[in-house]
């Protein structure tokens, strides 16, 4: 516990001291660049897609604690899942980071809940989400801008 | 105590007691200011240089004393050379298009510095596009202070204009602008100063460093938001043409021909910031009743003070480092976002400035994606320092 926990809850801090699955893939089948012009962060995704079904994911880059948590725990809650899956997936987290709705289904990704109360910082959970669309769809890059 | 005169800093941010260090973004509002602004909606709202009535002459008599406030405050020759503007973006993109821009042709440059705001840096471009000339930059070094060795060899036949900050928003710097208004003048090129976060901290004296043109906003110097001051000489603002038209830059109008009103009016096309220009006079009254030498002398006591304490700090780094610097400090932290420092700052009530600061550049000559940035005005006292370090040591304890 700490007393800033409503935002940096430890999961948080401690996926941002040792974020998982950092690194790239060579033979990726999926990668996308995602770019916040307005804090500077940058991520980019390898992913290794194969009959709709992320079988593995990488990323690089720096940003601040909550995008590069929300990167790493991204990672960890993807691998395995139908791309189908991973489109409601981020519809519900886009949810529990901009609306009150109540979500019961999102594991470990609950824990980014605080982020609601402060909207200057949506955009850094949701870059990594954004990046990991453009790279699913086939866009190269995208900006939250 | 001063911090008394400001309202807004007796209130408690997520429950603790508001310390506002973002003061090169804005400053805060002393009493004075505030309650100018409500008597004149309340007692004298009317508009200005148009009625017989006793309120529009009562309005009109009180904008133009700001004038003369702002003249007095700069060291203008006349009150004629004060514009009223928005703000210092909106002096730079008239100077750009009314002055500028007509001078231009394809081959030319303007030169700027490579630590301008983008409010110094975009009008520029736009202009230069649009006349197929370019922008050159003076460049800096590693402290924050500008190479001007390097002005001879951009300086060229070619050049038309110089626009550069007189204070870094960013590094703090105070750049040695008369220095470069003479080498301007040595190669008979006009030279405008930007000096949004210079005349709250330093007496500015526009006839003293001769600046062809200089400009700043009301509201970093404890004014209203939206208003501005664009300074010219007389002699220039004379011969320019007007940045937009419409009502009161006018002295008549038929379909076939308009007659321009006389600087400064030609400038001030519509119905202006009436109550911004008078709360921005108020303003001056305050700075001018402690002194802007008082001023400067507290600020650089409370910058040498944080400096010392800042640097102090294990894994910190104060970005800018000039000899000459305003009370402004940019700081990283290793492996901290900037962001992450704005947040825990703010839920222990202390308000800060993180990210790029309109300066982009400055972020790439570095190399660093954002700086945090403490930014000190003269309510500030050596305990909001104090609790400003806490609050570093603090953050680098809640992401070790």
């Amino acid at each position: 516990m700490n007393d800033f926990d409503d935002l940096y809850m430890e999961v948080i801090l401690d996926h941002n001291k040792n974020p998982r699955n950092k690194g790239n893939i060579e033979g990726h089948t999926n990668h996308a660049d995602g770019h916040n012009p307005l804090c500077g962060d940058n991520i980019s995704l390898d992913l290794i897609i194969e009959n709709n079904l992320v079988k593995d994911i990488k990323f690089t880059g720096s940003g601040c604690a909550i995008s590069t948590a929300s990167s790493s725990i991204l990672t960890e809650a993807i691998i395995g899942k139908k791309i189908s899956e991973i489109r409601h997936l981020f519809e519900d987290f886009h949810e529990l980071v901009t609306t009150d709705i109540e979500k019961n289904n999102l594991g470990k990704l609950a824990v980014f809940e605080g982020v609601k109360k402060y909207p200057a910082r949506v955009k850094c959970a949701t870059l990594a989400w954004h990046t990991l669309i453009a790279a699913i769809d086939g866009d190269e890059e995208v900006s939250t801008e | 105590m001063i911090k008394d005169d400001f309202p807004i800093l007796s209130q408690q941010i997520n429950n603790k007691p508001l310390i506002y260090l973002d003061n090169a973004s804005t400053t805060q509002k002393p009493s004075s200011v505030i309650e100018k602004i409500a008597n004149y909606y309340k007692n004298t709202n009317s508009n200005i240089h148009r009625g017989v009535h006793y309120l529009s002459q009562k309005s009109t008599e009180e904008y133009e004393n700001s004038r003369i406030k702002v003249h007095n405050f700069i060291g203008s020759k006349s009150s004629k050379e004060i514009v009223f503007v928005k703000g210092t973006t909106e002096a730079i993109n008239l100077v750009a298009n009314s002055y500028v821009k007509p001078l231009l042709s394809k081959g030319d440059n303007v030169i700027i510095s490579q630590m301008e705001h983008h409010a110094n840096i975009v009008p520029w471009q736009m202009i230069t596009k649009e006349k197929q000339s370019e922008i050159r930059i003076i460049p800096m070094d590693k402290n924050g202070e500008l190479i001007l060795d390097r002005l001879d060899e951009l300086i060229d036949k070619n050049t038309k204009f110089i626009s550069v900050n007189h204070v870094s928003n960013t590094l703090g710097t105070i750049n040695p602008i008369e220095k470069l208004i003479a080498k301007a003048h040595e190669h008979n090129i006009r030279i405008m100063i930007d000096g949004a976060q210079a005349v709250q901290h330093m007496r500015v004296n526009v006839r003293e460093m001769n600046a062809d043109f200089y400009c700043f906003s009301g509201h970093k110097m404890y004014g209203p938001t939206g208003i501005g001051i664009l300074y010219g000489k007389q002699e220039i603002l004379e011969n320019m043409q007007p940045y937009q038209g419409g009502g009161d830059m006018i002295k008549s109008v038929t379909f076939e021909k308009t007659i321009y009103n006389d600087i400064p009016n030609r400038f001030e096309a519509g119905t202006p910031n009436i109550v911004g220009a008078i709360g921005l006079g108020e303003a001056i009254d305050f700075i001018e009743s402690i002194t802007i030498e008082k001023i400067e002398q507290l600020e650089m006591e409370l910058l040498h003070y944080a400096t010392k304490r800042i640097n102090s700090i294990e894994d910190v780094t104060i970005i800018g480092n000039s000899n000459k610097k305003a009370s402004v400090i940019s700081f990283v932290i290793d492996n901290i976002h900037p962001h992450d420092i704005g947040t825990i700052m703010d839920k222990l009530g202390i308000a800060i400035r993180a990210g790029h600061h309109c300066t982009q550049p400055i972020m790439d000559f570095y190399e660093i994606p954002a700086t945090a940035r403490a930014s000190f005005a003269i309510y500030n006292t050596k305990e909001d320092i104090d609790k400003l370090v806490e609050a570093i040591e603090k953050t680098k304890e809640v992401f070790s």
